[in-house]
């Protein structure tokens, strides 16, 4: 399945540098499209329970994809559908979750962002958060002991979890073990409808960094080329053995915390200050200005990501859906252990 | 030559480690210290790297075990004692507990709880939790009563591709002793009939066999049959064998040290009087610690938690209905 990652040098020479641009501008917007194309099948009534997508944080989701290599962890949250599809995952198993279709990794058991596919470096999260932190963690740690060097561990969190004791816990006993941990914090500016202003009162969440003895990295989440080139460092900071590495982005949320969500509490002056700028936008101008692309080849670019998401929801909404008769109810692996069971 | 309860949990993990390279422990103050209650002593010496002292992160802690576990290792996780994972409870029932259901993908943990009361305590050292966790679906909850036991069922812990929380008991620590470790065991999810009786059956887990055993003794004089039965696991829970004695005695006591609301004795007592209604001569009973958190003193500890004498009185009534 991933095989759409990049071994790309986002900070390589100039042609990779125009060629990580235009792969990012593509997931990005693949990102966008699929997460508008679920957004839609929402209110249409076709997806069960709810819809989260990530408009406005694509720029840092799409850089944390590209900068993990085959072999890397990865636990993304919810507004990491670029992340998501840059690390390699297909755009078929984000509509076989959100339509629970059986042939998807969660097989109609869970829904939604809840998905990954652990055996390939891929977590599924769990909605409490921060919870993931130490997972990865735990990845990093099973695989210095098993000998494996060379890989690191990524998972994106927002503002909001950087409150849960989770969080603090993880980051500490990664630092304590010198894990290659790279921790990005989406600051959206709200955490559901929380504003920042009552989840923390430091000055930057990227100043807590230094109390954990750990490195910590800030940038501009609207902008594509920072993100690639501060989480690229990033992950080849913690890759090249420099312990957990984090990385503070500021943004905002261009959508409701899910789809149910009107996000009517946003405050005007945000969006129309630097912070609300859409990325996919900056990103897209950023490619006209440099000749990079062209109006006509970034419309085919946007029919071809149409095809392609059209064709997997007919695909996925023609496969079978989870049967409760067949299923088997099974908690436990080990078949005799679970209650109820022939011994 | 004797070997006790918590040495039988010590030479358990020497065994696991041993055998399995996959095997690690991971706790507060594991390492070179060897554990609160020294489960782990001179295991850090004998197996360097794989003994690991944690932060205070219980959290953490588990949910380094569920990463270490998606990649092909089996930890072991020491909580120092059972009340402080509640703090961990998380990562238990949300990661661990749920991973298989969710992606196929087993979680093989053992969570080490050491449980249940001592005297001097108090409320935060004390507590037994088997019932919340054999509530969520996903768990293997263990409560072995004896020594081999104990050793028995921790290889088969570390053994099982799933999660398996592990509750031993403080109080058998050091009490309990065997003159050696068992080579074959009953599998897990089977109970044990621990005394034969024809009058009553009390079904009990834990340190509470002991006080059900003491207690039937006290009642042979009086010319009581109690068949006394340990379940050893309570999840899952072995009704066939605990329905088999109710069919035998018609009467039956359930004890747990967990607190009297809902919990095993509370299950156990639903299955049978559902499923085996007919079985019974009178109506069932259970014996719980008191509904408060566990006293400090001595005086009210004793009071709090099912001893022998207030299991034999709780039968005496039993056998007089």
């Amino acid at each position: 399945m991933l095989q759409t990652v990049l071994d790309a040098d986002p900070v390589g020479d100039a042609t990779s540098f125009r060629d990580t641009h235009l792969t990012a501008y593509r997931f990005m917007l693949l990102a966008r499209m699929l997460d508008d194309k679920c957004a839609g099948l929402y209110r249409a009534g076709k997806i069960h329970g709810g819809v989260f997508i990530g408009r406005g944080q694509e720029a840092l989701s799409v850089s944390i994809g590209l900068s993990l290599k085959k072999g890397d962890v990865f636990a993304p949250l919810i507004r990491d559908t670029a992340g998501r599809l840059a690390f390699g995952e297909p755009v078929v198993d984000a509509l076989r979750t959100y339509l629970g279709s059986v042939l998807g990794p969660m097989r109609g058991r869970d829904g939604n962002v809840h998905r990954g596919r652990p055996k390939e470096g891929y977590l599924p999260m769990v909605s409490h958060l921060g919870a993931m932190v130490s997972v990865v963690n735990g990845t990093l740690f099973a695989r210095r002991m098993k000998g494996v060097t060379g890989m690191v561990g990524a998972t994106c969190i927002g503002d909001g979890a950087t409150s849960t004791g989770a969080v603090h816990e993880a980051i500490n006993q990664a630092a304590v073990e010198k894990l290659p941990l790279v921790l990005i914090v989406a600051d959206n500016q709200y955490a559901y409808s929380t504003p920042t202003s009552r989840q923390f009162a430091c000055r930057d969440l990227a100043d807590r960094a230094a109390g954990y003895g750990v490195e910590s990295h800030s940038v501009d989440g609207t902008d594509l080329s920072a993100c690639l080139k501060v989480v690229g460092d990033a992950v080849a900071r913690a890759r090249a053995g420099r312990g957990p590495q984090m990385v503070v982005a500021t943004l905002l949320r261009l959508c409701g915390h899910g789809e149910h969500d009107d996000a009517s509490y946003i405050d005007p002056k945000l969006k129309a200050s630097p912070v609300g700028r859409d990325c996919l936008k900056v990103a897209e101008e950023h490619l006209l200005r440099q000749k990079w692309a062209d109006a006509t080849a970034l419309a085919a670019l946007r029919g071809e990501i149409v095809r392609e998401i059209e064709e997997a929801v007919a695909q996925v909404q023609r496969e079978p859906t989870p049967d409760p008769f067949t299923e088997d109810w099974r908690a436990i692996s080990t078949g005799h252990l679970n209650e109820g069971q022939e011994k | 030559m004797s070997i006790t309860y918590l040495e039988a949990i010590r030479e358990a993990q020497a065994h696991a480690l041993r055998d399995d390279p996959r095997v690690f422990i991971y706790g507060q103050d594991v390492g070179a210290f060897g554990g609160a209650f020294k489960a782990t002593k001179n295991l850090a010496k004998e197996f360097p790297g794989r003994v690991i002292d944690a932060p205070i992160s219980e959290d953490a802690m588990i949910g380094l075990a569920v990463g270490a576990a998606i990649e092909g290792m089996r930890p072991i996780i020491e909580m120092q004692f059972a009340d402080f994972s509640t703090v961990g409870f998380n990562q238990i029932v949300n990661q661990a507990a749920t991973l298989f259901w969710r992606t196929n993908v087993p979680c093989p943990i053992t969570v080490r709880l050491p449980f249940g009361g001592t005297s001097g305590s108090g409320p935060f050292h004390s507590q037994s939790l088997e019932t919340i966790y054999a509530h969520y679906p996903g768990l293997v909850v263990m409560t072995p009563a004896t020594v081999e036991d104990a050793y028995s069922m921790l290889l088969e812990a570390v053994a099982i591709d799933d999660p398996v929380i592990f509750c031993e008991h403080k109080f058998l620590y050091y009490h309990l002793k065997a003159e050696k470790l068992p080579s074959e065991a009953l599998p897990v999810g089977k109970a044990r009939i621990a005394r034969e009786g024809r009058d009553m059956t009390i079904v009990a887990y834990s340190a509470m066999v002991h006080e059900a055993l003491e207690a039937a003794a006290e009642l042979v004089p009086e010319g009581w049959e109690i068949e006394v039965v340990d379940l050893r696991s309570v999840k899952p829970l072995d009704t066939d064998t605990v329905m088999a004695s109710v069919a035998r005695t018609g009467r039956l006591l359930c004890v747990g040290e967990a607190w009297p609301w809902g919990g095993v004795t509370a299950e156990v007592i639903a299955r049978v009087t559902s499923e085996g209604f007919g079985l019974l001569d009178v109506p069932p009973q259970r014996l719980n610690a008191k509904d408060t958190p566990v006293p400090y003193h001595p005086n009210l500890w004793t009071a709090h938690r099912p001893t022998a004498r207030a299991v034999a009185a709780a039968a005496r009534k039993l056998l007089r209905l």
